[in-house]
């Protein structure tokens, strides 16, 4: 059975931190960086990445459309 | 397990910025929802490809500078005229696809004689309101759509209905008047919401170009500085406090 695996790219000088993606992720793979951007804002990162499942909420309501995401088909077994 | 380098790939793209959208970083503060009403109308100009026949008109109010953040022809109207200069611009170019973008402080305040008479006549433009119950770029001072016992800079003890009279629902009359084809009000606090309120967008901006008249589409919306609250804070206070005043859904058409 296939299953799928996703992942996002954040742009991260222009994120301002917000956490609306955070909050937005079905399956609790963002968070804020401790670090911070140019700016000063925690940007958002995947803080648990193997739980992505590229479906593109995280992207849908950031406000900055910082945001890209990816997705592929993996095999169960693979 | 496949690592996250060869996911991010060009050919597994599946969600990105839109097109339309320009590469400024938007000046809105972290967390506001017309940035994200801003990403879903390049959406909707980029999939319904009319990016060349896309006239916005922006108002005065922190959206005064939508036009740095849209790659399409705009015009600045002063507080509250934008349906007069969106009447214009539809007139004199009537196969152009015309939108006012109107906070609630310039739609409900300062401009209600332009909107109720635009809407009245049934201009052929898309009017995009964005909610927020206050006036956001001035300071967070009492606007009519300002809700009962809300504080205010201009309220600190809340607003009080004996004074200065109940929030205006402005979009319900405007539904009253018999030339406006689509009357709406949608949110963009969750990524359903999103969608529901980008389908909302893609249908007036598909009426328009069938020349249906006037449609109005409100988006209940964020202040999360004017309401000195967080922007996840700020979603669940608009749900809690104003979505019961003003109620989700179509409204007309
Ligand atoms: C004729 C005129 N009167 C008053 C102002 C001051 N002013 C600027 S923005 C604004 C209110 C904007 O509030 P709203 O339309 O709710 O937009 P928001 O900033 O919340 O997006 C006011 C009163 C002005 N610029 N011009
Ligand atoms: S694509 Fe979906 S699962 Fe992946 S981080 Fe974004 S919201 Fe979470
Ligand atoms: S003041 Fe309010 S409406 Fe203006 S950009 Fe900040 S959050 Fe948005």
């Amino acid at each position: 059975m296939a299953k799928v695996r996703g992942a996002v790219k954040v742009d991260i000088e222009k994120c301002k931190g917000c956490s609306l993606c955070v909050v937005a992720c079905p399956t609790k793979v963002l968070a804020l960086a401790r670090e911070v951007n140019g700016k000063g804002y925690n940007y958002a990162y995947m803080a648990n990445p193997e739980a992505c499942i590229g479906c593109a909420n995280c992207g849908l309501v950031c406000p900055d459309s910082v945001i890209e995401v990816y997705k592929i088909k993996v095999e169960a077994d693979a | 397990m496949a690592e996250v380098k060869d996911i991010i790939k060009e050919g597994n793209l599946v969600y990105k910025k839109s097109k339309v959208l320009t590469d400024k970083i938007m000046h809105y503060c972290p967390g506001c929802s017309h940035g994200v009403v801003h990403k879903i109308l390049a959406e909707v100009i980029e999939e319904l490809n009319i990016q060349e026949d896309t006239i916005g008109v922006s108002p005065v109010g922190c959206s005064v500078l939508a036009y740095n953040y849209l790659h399409i022809d705009w015009q600045q109207a002063a507080h509250g005229r934008a349906p007069a200069v969106a009447t214009a611009v539809a007139r004199l170019l009537p196969n152009k696809r015309v939108f006012a973008y109107q906070g609630d402080g310039d739609l409900a305040s300062i401009g209600t004689a332009e909107i109720i008479h635009a809407c009245n006549r049934g201009e052929n433009i898309v009017v995009i309101f964005i909610n927020n119950g206050i006036y956001g770029m001035t300071g967070g001072q009492m606007a009519p759509t300002t809700l009962e016992g809300m504080p205010t800079s201009t309220s600190p003890y809340g607003r009080d209905i004996a004074m200065t009279g109940h929030p205006l629902k402005i979009t319900e009359l405007i539904a009253q008047l018999p030339a406006v084809n689509f009357v709406t009000r949608q949110a963009v606090h969750t990524p359903a919401a999103v969608r529901k309120c980008k389908k909302a967008l893609q249908k007036a901006f598909e009426n328009i170009g069938e020349k249906k008249g006037t449609q109005f589409i409100e988006v209940v919306s964020t202040c999360n500085s004017g309401w000195k609250l967080s922007p996840v804070k700020s979603n669940e206070w608009m749900v809690e406090n104003m979505f019961p005043v003003y109620p989700m859904g179509d409204i007309k058409g």
